[in-house]
């Protein structure tokens, strides 16, 4: 039985009929091919597949195409305009946030909920806030760094 | 990882629900699917169909009612946490949900989720049992009932929810006057989930403890009274040293078979247990006072 979903990804409405069991994060990528959302452990822990949902993060391994029928997802492709970087892609680029950078794209959209949340966060907040996100290269120290410069660029401070 | 197929309904009301509960035997219940899709992915459950009561507006809310607080059984643990209507009647509810899994968990995890799924490593049903709550259920022929929390519970991922039922509210009272309560949580690492949860409820009056309630989770396989820890702390003036001297006796009142796993053994929860138990009881002694 195939379920009609109608969505919008990055501003651009996508209409399919879908297999009920499709994750989100499966019709992200094998459906539309936007690969920048990641699958790792497939058990909602370490938030490599987080997007947002209605301008909210969620982990889209954890979540039905057809519980979000009718939502606007945002991925790591639509968070700023192509060929450009949102303050906290720009963030992550200046303050070496990444290295191998499979847990980037999560880690930035778990930051873009981060400051939704609390625009202006200590580290302690910061690490306490990005735990669903795991990274095994940086020991999050420069990921921690990226957060406190977003958060001050995107609340107009001077960098 | 796939789940096993599956047909896919959408309820727009409790009514809906339970009319595609009857016509769909081997059917679940879907709320934000944090504890379901997990166990779907693991294949450790094949229903037929899931039916989808994310849409269902009228399962959704934090109200005051009762002299208490109406919580819908759709309502997010974000929602939960950030209550100021349960910051200010129950708060040690808003703590436990503020705790569970990370921000994007608690985006879309439920309370009516998690207290349905019943995994002895979640948080709320150890807070529900402590503060008293009373789950709202809707029967198959339309009448409701209601379960007292602690009589909810009956074991590992199993409740007092029955074929046709559906999980509409949880209600929990308002803490009176000189009651304060707490959770104290030892989070596992990368799941979060809890290995151990302490919850304490107390009510001072005149400096001293006039009841006390202890309940823990994690560490068994549902919500645990800890009676001789309650009643070590009744009387007592809950300096540091009376609730060590209670917290020390958490580990004989863990009788039962504990859990235990390659993270931490049921010795390890046992021995560690008390250490929590103290840390919820001095928080709650700091509010009640």
């Amino acid at each position: 039985m195939a379920v009609p979903v109608s969505l919008t990804v990055n501003g651009q409405s996508q209409q399919r009929d879908v297999d009920p069991r499709l994750l989100l994060v499966h019709f992200l990528r094998d459906v539309l091919g936007l690969t920048g959302t990641k699958v790792a452990c497939d058990t909602s822990q370490c938030g490599a597949c987080t997007v947002l949902v209605d301008g909210i993060a969620a982990k889209s391994c954890t979540c039905l195409t057809a519980q979000v029928d009718g939502a606007s997802i945002t991925t790591i492709e639509g968070l700023a305009a192509p060929g450009t970087l949102h303050p906290i892609q720009e963030a992550f680029w200046n303050k070496h946030g990444l290295q191998c950078g499979f847990c980037t794209p999560g880690m930035v959209l778990a930051t873009h909920e981060l400051l939704r949340q609390n625009p202006n966060p200590t580290v302690e907040q910061i690490r306490h806030g990005l735990e669903g996100n795991l990274c095994r290269c940086t020991g999050y120290q420069n990921i921690v760094r990226s957060v406190q410069e977003a958060a001050k660029t995107m609340n107009g401070g001077a960098r | 990882m796939y789940a096993p197929s599956f047909d896919y309904h959408r309820a727009s009301s409790v009514a809906e629900a339970q009319k595609l509960l009857a016509a769909n035997p081997g059917a679940k219940l879907l709320a934000g699917g944090h504890s379901l899709l997990p166990v779907l992915k693991l294949r450790l459950a094949a229903p037929s169909a899931l039916i989808d009561l994310g849409r269902i507006a009228e399962l959704k809310g934090v109200s005051a009612a009762n002299g208490g607080v109406r919580i819908g059984a759709m309502t997010t643990h974000a929602e939960i946490a950030t209550s100021p209507v349960l910051a200010k009647s129950c708060g040690i509810v808003a703590e436990a949900a503020a705790q569970i899994g990370d921000m994007a968990v608690r985006n879309r995890g439920t309370i009516g989720g998690s207290v349905a799924h019943a995994d002895p490593a979640a948080d709320l049903p150890t807070v529900l049992v402590a503060v008293g709550a009373t789950m709202e259920i809707a029967g198959a022929g339309g009448a409701t009932r209601t379960v007292a929390a602690a009589d909810f519970f009956q074991g590992m991922m199993t409740t007092a929810l029955g074929d046709g039922e559906i999980l509409t509210a949880v209600w929990v009272p308002a803490l009176g006057a000189g009651t304060g309560a707490a959770y104290a949580k030892f989070a596992h690492p990368a799941s979060r989930y809890a290995v151990i949860g302490a919850a304490a409820s107390l009510t001072v009056k005149n400096g001293a403890c006039e009841r006390a309630i202890i309940i823990v989770g994690g560490v068994t396989a549902t919500p645990t009274a800890l009676p001789s820890v309650a009643a070590a702390l009744t009387g007592s003036n809950l300096s540091a040293e009376a609730i060590a001297a209670a917290a020390g006796k958490a580990a004989g009142d863990l009788t039962g078979d504990l859990m235990g796993d390659v993270f931490a053994s049921s010795e390890y929860r046992r021995h560690v247990t008390g250490a929590y138990v103290a840390r919820a009881v001095a928080a709650a002694a700091a509010r009640a006072r």
